[in-house]
């Protein structure tokens, strides 16, 4: 797979990979279960810190486009299973950005805000827990 | 700052009869990273980096690398095991070939892999016989990089790396910074090469007149800096554009260029509330980034 970076773009450069790689998964060129060079080979090959090839890879994993196994690297993945996942977190993402919101214009602050949340993730857990 | 830290100075300072080469600075470099320290010919890089390293004392201030402090002669000959270095001067051994030097220098350092020096060896396409004497510049460079690369050092403090290379030394020394830094080595290196800095490094440092005038993260400015160049039949105001985020207005008749560091959004609402015709937004480089911060201060 071949990969380009470059600088005059306004834009970070993990992003630019992340959006090469996502689209050499979306038209084929990568298939499920393919694997990602390595951070190192990678770095060196782009001549970029290998920071920018951690970041992108962690966020397409965030993403489920990939996985990563620890001491094997990073792999394709591109099940429907892991799709949903992705795509269920960035809805629940907006939900919870439009709440905060919310909270805010009632005149919370944010640290109130964070408590509430922690609070009630606590509660959620005690009363999954109860048989 | 929180985190673990690198190199963290606090007021650093160091004056050489009345004026200072640097002052003030207050350096924060964090782990696991490729930081730049970028600055013109004189700005203070060389003489902050042999204070880092305790080869000179800090006229005021102080600091520690990897937790040690920089102004304690104990601590900084304990320092010197665990941070590499390759200074502008490459210190070398004339008479030695280059495998003496390799062999001599290995014999300081327990932690010394003789795995990394032989392919580092090959793959600077060093001549193992030749006198240190007999190399050229780059050469040099290359042999000093390999004896800081091989003793596997937890962080590597490079002044001006890449001076007296060619496109093709420079190459292969980025590869090999990008390459150990991913092996766990934080780096941090000194230079006035813009595009270098721009292509390697996660964070930025910039020096001017002895003083720290940036710090920030390589996707961030990228993120953040953009040029908004402006058409306002009407004429344009600038006092309407001095607003937050703007660091840079330039007016020619009707066009209007201003360089902005952030609020991009608001810029161009402003534009378009004042009749313009033509808006268009572009990223700005680092170099421009670069002469724009040190001009204003």
């Amino acid at each position: 797979m071949l990969f380009r970076l470059t600088n005059s773009a306004g834009q970070p450069r993990y992003l630019q990979l992340m959006q090469q790689i996502r689209h050499a998964i979306e038209s084929g060129a990568l298939s499920d279960g393919d694997q990602l060079p390595s951070i190192r080979t990678l770095a060196e090959e782009l001549v970029v810190s290998p920071g920018t090839i951690m970041k992108a890879y962690s966020e397409l994993e965030h993403e489920g486009f990939i996985t990563m196994h620890h001491g094997t690297g990073a792999f394709v993945c591109v099940s429907r299973r892991a799709r949903r996942l992705g795509d269920r977190v960035q809805a629940a993402r907006e939900r919870v950005d439009e709440l905060i919101g919310e909270l805010r214009d009632d005149g919370l602050i944010d640290a109130e805000i964070r408590r509430l949340f922690e609070a009630g993730l606590l509660s959620a857990v005690r009363t999954a827990g109860k048989p | 700052m929180s985190g673990p830290t690198v190199i963290e100075t606090m007021g650093l300072s160091k004056l050489y009869g009345r004026s200072y080469a640097v002052r003030d600075l207050n350096l924060t470099v964090r782990p696991d990273r490729i930081t730049a320290f970028l600055g013109l010919n004189g700005a203070g890089k060389s003489t902050t980096i042999r204070m880092l390293l305790g080869m000179i004392r800090p006229s005021e201030g102080s600091g520690t690398v990897l937790g040690r402090r920089i102004d304690d002669p104990l601590e900084s000959v304990a320092l010197r095991k665990d941070v590499a270095y390759v200074s502008e001067d490459k210190r070398l051994y004339n008479y030695m070939t280059v495998e003496q030097m390799i062999r001599f220098t290995n014999g300081f350092f327990p932690g010394w892999h003789d795995d990394i020096a032989n392919a580092l060896l090959r793959r600077f396409e060093l001549p193992a016989g030749r006198k240190v004497r007999h190399l050229s510049k780059g050469m040099r460079t290359k042999l000093a990089l390999l004896l800081a690369i091989a003793r596997r050092p937890a962080l590597l403090i490079l002044d001006e790396p890449s001076e007296g290379l060619d496109p093709h030394g420079v190459e292969q020394l980025l590869e090999a910074l990008v390459a150990h830094c991913a092996e766990g080595t934080s780096v941090f290196f000194s230079s006035h090469q813009i595009e270098e800095v721009e292509r390697i490094s996660d964070q930025v440092c910039v020096i001017h007149q002895g003083r720290l005038v940036m710090d920030a993260s390589l996707d961030e400015l990228r993120e953040s800096w953009r040029r908004v160049d402006v058409v306002l039949p009407g004429g344009a105001q600038v006092e309407d554009f001095q607003m937050q985020g703007v660091e840079r207005v330039r007016t020619r008749g009707q066009q209007m260029s201003v360089v902005a560091s952030g609020n991009v959004d608001s810029i161009v609402a402003r534009a378009s509330e004042s009749g313009a015709t033509a808006i268009d937004v572009t990223p700005v480089g680092l170099r421009e980034i670069f002469l724009q911060t040190i001009e204003e201060n």
